[in-house]
C-alpha cells in the first residue's frame, strides 16, 4: 500500500493547536494557505480544554514572545494522556540556547521570523516523515488509527473493535480520504469479487461503521448523493 | 475460508489480548447455546472446528452420532463490549456440521443457510429489519408475578428513570456490535420498550436477534431488573411483537418496487405477500411458537388476528408501510404476527419459503383489507375470505404437521422433533388446572 501519497491529506481535516492566541498574522496566513486547519489556543490549559475528541494533530508553538508560556505548552502536549505528536516550535535568534535539553519537547523548530516557504515545508515534512517513516504501517485520520500489521483499529486512543468485512471497507476508506467512491467501487474494491448481496452490502457495512465510530464521528464516512460514499473532508471543501 | 480473514481474528485475539472465546449457536427452539475455548484452541477450531457432544442441546439429539462440530463463521468474530479488566472476550456464531463436514439438519443456522440459498439460486437477497418489543420488569420472585417498572405511556419522556437509560445503554452496546438501531422508543404499556433494528441480510439479522436478546437481557440483569420477551405476560397490557420488514432484493433492484403502482409494489411483492398470506397458517407454530403467543394474538390490541393485508392497518397480518417518497430501495412489507420468543433462524426460513412459494406459483394477492377488522363480524370477514390465524399452538401445530412447505423449509429433523416437542408442551398446559379454573368453578360447581 501507498501512504506516501495521503500524507498530506492525512493532515487535512485534522485540528492543529497553534499559541499564542491571537497568532501573528504571518503565521496564520501561512498555515491557511498550505490549507491546515488550525485553532489558537492561549495556554495549556486552554489547549486541554480546546482539545478535540479526537486529540490534537499537532502543535505550531511560537515562543518568540512568551517563551515561558510556550514551553508550558509544549510539555503538557507532551504529557498528555494520549502525547501530542508533530510539535513545531518557532524560536527567535537569541532563544536557540532554550532549545537545548528540551529535545523531548518538540519535533521540528523553525527560526522567526521565518520564511512562509520554509515553515510550510517544515509542517509538510514533520507531518510525512511521522507517517512514512517510523510507523509504516499504520493509516491515521483524525485521531482514526488503524494498524495494518496487527490489523488493530482505535479511535481517539480507544481501541475501535471490528468485524474483518468492517475493518477492510475503513481500511481502504481510510488510505482514500476525501474521495468519492461508489458503492460498486467499494464492493469490488474491498469485497474483492462479484459479492452477491450486491452493493446493498456497503450500505449494511457503512451504517454499521457510523455506529461503532459513534455519533460525534459518524459523519467521517459521508454519504455523497446518488454517488456513493466519502471518507473524510472533501478536497475541494478544506 | 478466507485465509487473510482467519489471520484477521488470530491476530485480534492476540492484539487485544483476548481471555476467551465464546462460540455462539441456537438450539432448534431458539435459545442461545455458547461454549467457550482458549485463545490457543482459535486457530485450530477456525481450521478444523470443535466438536462437542449435541445430545443434551434442545432439538439437536440423535440416537447415534451424538457428536458434533461448531464452525466459527469468522465475519461475526466480535470483541465483546463488556470485557472486564482482567481480559477481553470475543464471541463468533458457529454453523454446526456433522463430523464429515456437510451441515447439521438439527441446527438453525445451517437451515435459514440452505433457504436463503434457494432464494439466492433464483437471484434473490432477503433483508428483514425487526421491531423488537419487550418488558422491562422486576426481577421475579418464586411466584413469578410480573411486576412493572415503570407506568411511561408511548413515546414518554421520562428520561431519568431506570428503563430508559437501560435503553440506550443497551443501545450503545448493540452499536458497537455491529447492530445499527434504527429506532427505539417506549411503548403502549407501561415498562414496555421497543428498539428497532435497520434492515440487513437475514442471516447476519437472525444472528443480531439472538445476540439482541442476549443484550438486553444482560444489561437489565447488571442493574437488577429482568428484561423478558414473553410474548404476553400481562392480561390486560398489550403483548410484545416481533414485528418483520421483509424485502427481496435481486442485485441491486428491490424487487418489491415498481414505480407504476399505485402502492409502488411490483408484481413480485404482490405474490410474496400472496404467499405469506395463503401459508400463514402453516407457518405460524413457528413464527409464534409457545403456549403464551396465541394470548398476544387476540382482538383489541395491535397484534393481528386476521389473514389479511392493508396499507396502513394496523389490524391486519401484512401492512404495506407508506415508503418515503423516491425512496425505491424502501418499499416493504411488514408481517405483523411473529413475536419475540421465536426462533429468528426458523421464522426467517419459513416465511421466506411461503413467500418464494407466491412468486414460484404466481399467487393472486387477495383485495385489501382497509377497514378496522376487530369491529367486523365473523359472517362479514368469511364472506370477504379473511380467515383467522390459529387460536392455539394447539391448532397451530395441526396447521403445520399437514404443510409439505414448512417440512421442506424446515427439513425432516426439526420439523419432526419441534412438532414433538410442541405437542408435549400444550399436553403439559392442557392438563394444567389454572388458577382462572379455580376461582371460577371450585366453588359454584
Amino acid at each position: 500500500m501507498n501512504t506516501r501519497t495521503s500524507a498530506i491529506e492525512n493532515v487535512v481535516g485534522q485540528m492543529i493547536a497553534v499559541f499564542p492566541n491571537p497568532p501573528s498574522i504571518d503565521l496564520a496566513r501561512t498555515l491557511d494557505l498550505a490549507g491546515y486547519r488550525w485553532k489558537a489556543v492561549s495556554s495549556a490549559d486552554d489547549a486541554a480544554k480546546s482539545e478535540p475528541v479526537e486529540g490534537w494533530a499537532g502543535a505550531v508553538v511560537m515562543c518568540d514572545e512568551d517563551p515561558e508560556g510556550g514551553w508550558a505548552l509544549c510539555r503538557s502536549l507532551r504529557k498528555n494522556d494520549n502525547p501530542v505528536g508533530h510539535v513545531l516550535v518557532l524560536v527567535n535568534g537569541s532563544q536557540l540556547a532554550d532549545l537545548e535539553m528540551r529535545d523531548d519537547l518538540y519535533d521540528d523548530f523553525c527560526l522567526s521570523p521565518f520564511h512562509p516557504r520554509e515553515l510550510e515545508s517544515r509542517l509538510r515534512h514533520m507531518f510525512f516523515t511521522e507517517i512514512r517513516g517510523t510507523r509504516e504501517s499504520l493509516v491515521e485520520y483524525s485521531g482514526l488509527i488503524l494498524n495494518l500489521e496487527t490489523y488493530q483499529a482505535s479511535f481517539g486512543g480507544q481501541p475501535l473493535d471490528l468485524t474483518y468485512m468492517e475493518y477492510e471497507l475503513l481500511k481502504f476508506l481510510a488510505q482514500n480520504p476525501g474521495k468519492v467512491f461508489s458503492r460498486e467501487t467499494l464492493l469490488s474494491r474491498v469485497w474483492g469479487y462479484e459479492y452477491f448481496g450486491g452493493a446493498r452490502t456497503v450500505d449494511v457495512h457503512i451504517r454499521r461503521l457510523r455506529a461503532k465510530l459513534g455519533e460525534e464521528h459518524a459523519n467521517l464516512i459521508q454519504t455523497v448523493r446518488s454517488v456513493g460514499y466519502r471518507f473524510g473532508q472533501s478536497k475541494w471543501s478544506a | 475460508m478466507h485465509d487473510q480473514q482467519k489471520d484477521y481474528v488470530l491476530r485480534t485475539v492476540e492484539e487485544r489480548g483476548i481471555r476467551l472465546v465464546r462460540l455462539w449457536f441456537t438450539d432448534v427452539l431458539g435459545n442461545l447455546k455458547s461454549f467457550a475455548i482458549s485463545p490457543a484452541e482459535m486457530e485450530n477450531a477456525l481450521n478444523d472446528g470443535m466438536s462437542f457432544d449435541g445430545s443434551s442441546i434442545d432439538g439437536y439429539s440423535r440416537v447415534q452420532e451424538s457428536d458434533v462440530l461448531a464452525l466459527p463463521d469468522a465475519n461475526t468474530f466480535e470483541v465483546l463490549p463488556w470485557a472486564d479488566a482482567k481480559g477481553a472476550e470475543a464471541r463468533v456464531f458457529c454453523d454446526i456440521a456433522k463430523l464429515d463436514g456437510t451441515p447439521f439438519d438439527g441446527d438453525p443456522r445451517q437451515v435459514l443457510k440452505r433457504n436463503l440459498g434457494l432464494a439466492r439460486d433464483k437471484g434473490y437477497s432477503f433483508y428483514v429489519a425487526p421491531d423488537i418489543e419487550y418488558f422491562y420488569l422486576a426481577p421475579p420472585d418464586s411466584t413469578n408475578t410480573p411486576v412493572l417498572l415503570d407506568e411511561g405511556g408511548f413515546f414518554d419522556l421520562t428520561s431519568t428513570d431506570i428503563p430508559s437509560s437501560l435503553r440506550k445503554e443497551t443501545i450503545r452496546t448493540l452499536e458497537t456490535m455491529s447492530i445499527p438501531v434504527e429506532y427505539s422508543f417506549h411503548e403502549d404499556a407501561p415498562s414496555q420498550h421497543e428498539i428497532d433494528l435497520r434492515h440487513t441480510d437475514a442471516l447476519t439479522m437472525a444472528d443480531s436477534v439472538m445476540t439482541f436478546r442476549f443484550v438486553v437481557k444482560e444489561i437489565a440483569a447488571l442493574h437488577n431488573v429482568h428484561a423478558t420477551f414473553m410474548p404476553k405476560p400481562l392480561e390486560n397490557i398489550q403483548g410484545s411483537g416481533m414485528h418483520l420488514h421483509l424485502s427481496l432484493f435481486k442485485g441491486e433492484q428491490n424487487a418489491f418496487y415498481d414505480e407504476n403502482d399505485a402502492y409502488n409494489l411490483s408484481d413480485t411483492a404482490k405474490c410474496f405477500m400472496a404467499g405469506l398470506l395463503r401459508h400463514a397458517a402453516e407457518i405460524t407454530a413457528v413464527t409464534n411458537q409457545t403456549v403464551n403467543s396465541y394470548k398476544r394474538l387476540v382482538p383489541g390490541f395491535e397484534a393481528p388476528v386476521h389473514i389479511s393485508w392493508a396499507r396502513n392497518n394496523r389490524s391486519g397480518l401484512i401492512r404495506v408501510p407508506i415508503a418515503k417518497r423516491n425512496s425505491d430501495s424502501a418499499t416493504r412489507i411488514e408481517y405483523r404476527s411473529p413475536d419475540p420468543a421465536c426462533n429468528p433462524y426458523l421464522a426467517f426460513s419459513v416465511i421466506l419459503a411461503a413467500g418464494l412459494r407466491g412468486i414460484q406459483e404466481g399467487y393472486e394477492l387477495p383485495v385489501e383489507a382497509d377497514a378496522n377488522l376487530f369491529e367486523m363480524d365473523n359472517d362479514v370477514l368469511e364472506k370477504m375470505s379473511i380467515h383467522q390465524l390459529p387460536q392455539s399452538l394447539n391448532e397451530a401445530l395441526h396447521v403445520m404437521e399437514n404443510s409439505t412447505l414448512v417440512a421442506d423449509a424446515l427439513g425432516d429433523h426439526i420439523f419432526e422433533w419441534f412438532l414433538r416437542n410442541k405437542r408435549a408442551e400444550w399436553r403439559t398446559y392442557k392438563t394444567h388446572i389454572s388458577q382462572y379454573e379455580l376461582g371460577r368453578y371450585l366453588r359454584s360447581l
